[in-house]
């Protein structure tokens, strides 16, 4: 059952950026957009299953560091060859200056 | 032929490759609406070829590029298994090896490249790596075999060094060049991956010739005969352009096209490994990465759906060896202008123009530590950087993306 957990400071990530959260088994992304707002996905790739806490944020768009392939991390959806499938995607809030995800 | 009859002949691809599969794709996204048929002579669907030299337990990894539903969906026609056998230009036809005859409005060449094989007295005995078959017949062998010798210190030679080494087997990796990875890796990063590989007890000799392969080894020119129960070449590919050259077009180390990747006759393309691209400077340039396969493919793709699109992707490549990750884009031919020091043994390497324009850059390091600034100098191509900034791994490098 999903369940709101506190992952990170807010100040853990950077500006158009995102970092890495493991819970318990799963491994998750993190990213605050250059907007300032803050968004979860599956931390794995789709495509081979490359963790993409080592790709690159570019405005809303995650770009996996192995094969290239992209995904909007607001929608989970696969923008780019070679991925296909979408990323899941997890409701975050913040509250004061901590972040939590529910998944 | 009538004109409402050949545009209804659609769009026809040769080689159901990396390249002819993102061509329809791109084509079809383009808003493309006619019959788009593509002809693959493997039997299987397509599939990526990158995962070939990094198998898994029970051996190469078929990971196919798209699958029936997706190109029922998108309505493309795949033929497996059929290989074209002619091209007759005038009444834009090609012949099938099946027997059958396929008309085009447009054609591509996406026939892809295959492994060169070494030339000397029983030099058929080498392994080559291009096919999910070539794989598995390497890694089956690979089963029964203590001692290894690799042909050709290039980035599939060292890949397979790295992944054979790893499950115990005794290695040599002989080169005829001066030293590993010569025609596309900086110095000083090939440099360390040969240091890697010897730390794994990997022997790489290098200038030195192959005279001869025999079933119990290979017979270097120098006299020394190494061991082998199992002989791998990898030597580079020749790329698959003697259709195109049967049929007149213009060919001379791959099929020579233009910018918006066209031949000579304007209704043929060609794209992909079998592609020799006309550059801004005039001269023809072959490019083997996987990705150039999807950049040309997609271009050509728009191209062939009636779009006005050019080739003009810096080239990217990575490769994985042990625990590390080297990755490249652009030109980064020559001496590095600056290197950026990285943690944990990372580094990247910029190649600078004679007016302070990036041209290349290079990086090594641990999994995809150097991954995030690889794509931030692929998307700098062209601009003018500050060296400065470059070096200091503190500055992160999107600040130069957005003064760009």
């Amino acid at each position: 059952m999903a369940e709101w957990i506190d992952a990170c400071a807010t100040d853990d990530i950077d500006e158009e950026d995102l970092i890495r959260f493991d819970h318990g088994d799963r491994t998750f992304a993190i990213y605050r957009s250059p907007n300032d707002e803050f968004f979860c996905t599956d931390g794995l790739c789709t495509h081979e299953q490359v963790h993409l806490e080592d790709g690159l944020v570019m405005d809303y768009v995650i770009e996996c560091p192995k094969h290239n392939g992209q995904f909007d991390y607001r929608t989970g959806e696969a923008k780019r060859a070679p991925v296909c499938a979408n990323l899941g995607t997890y409701p975050v809030k913040v509250e004061g200056d901590r972040v939590f995800v529910e998944i | 032929m009538s004109s409402s009859k050949s545009r209804m002949a659609g769009i026809v691809i040769i080689g159901a490759g990396e390249c002819g599969i993102r061509a329809a794709f791109a084509a079809r996204d383009a808003g493309y609406e006619g019959a788009i048929t593509v002809v693959g002579d493997e039997q299987t669907l397509p599939y990526e070829r990158p995962p070939l030299s990094k198998p898994d337990a029970s051996g190469a990894v078929e990971k196919p590029i798209t699958s029936p539903e997706i190109l029922s969906e998108k309505a493309i026609d795949l033929k497996c298994g059929v290989s074209a056998t002619a091209i007759v230009r005038n009444a834009h036809e090609v012949s099938l090896s099946d027997g059958g005859l396929l008309a085009y409005d447009r054609l591509l060449l996406a026939t892809g490249a295959r492994s060169r094989t070494l030339t000397c007295p029983g030099g058929d005995r080498a392994q080559v790596l291009r096919t999910i078959k070539d794989a598995n017949a390497i890694y089956a062998a690979a089963e029964n075999a203590t001692k290894v010798v690799i042909v050709g210190a290039g980035l599939i030679g060292l890949e397979l060094a790295a992944e054979l080494r790893t499950r115990g087997l005794h290695i040599t990796v002989v080169e005829a060049g001066p030293r590993p990875l010569g025609r596309n890796v900086p110095e000083r990063l090939a440099t360390r991956l040969a240091a890697k590989h010897q730390e794994e007890g990997v022997s790489i000799l290098c200038g030195v010739h192959i005279a001869s392969c025999t079933d119990r080894g290979v017979e270097l020119e120098d006299g020394r005969f190494l061991q082998a129960d199992l002989v791998i070449a990898a030597v580079g590919v020749v790329p698959n352009d003697e259709l195109a050259r049967s049929t007149g077009l213009t060919v001379e180390n791959g099929i020579r096209v233009d910018g918006q990747l066209m031949t000579d006759d304007p209704l043929i393309y060609a794209a992909g490994d079998c592609a020799a691209v006309r550059t801004s400077e005039g001269n023809y340039r072959r490019y083997e990465t996987w990705q150039n396969a999807q950049a040309q493919g997609e271009v050509a793709g728009r191209n062939l759906g009636g779009g006005d699109a050019s080739f003009d992707v810096p080239v990217w490549f990575w490769s994985d060896q042990y625990d590390l990750g080297l990755q490249g884009v652009g030109d980064t031919s020559g001496n590095p202008t600056v290197i950026r020091v990285l943690g944990d043994g990372a580094e990247i390497l910029f190649f600078l123009d004679d007016i302070g324009a990036l041209a290349g850059a290079a990086g090594l390091g641990r999994g995809n530590a150097v991954a995030k600034d690889i794509k931030i100098a692929q998307r700098l191509i062209g601009a003018r950087v500050d060296a400065g900034l470059l070096s200091d791994p503190a500055h992160n490098l999107k600040k130069l993306l957005r003064a760009a």
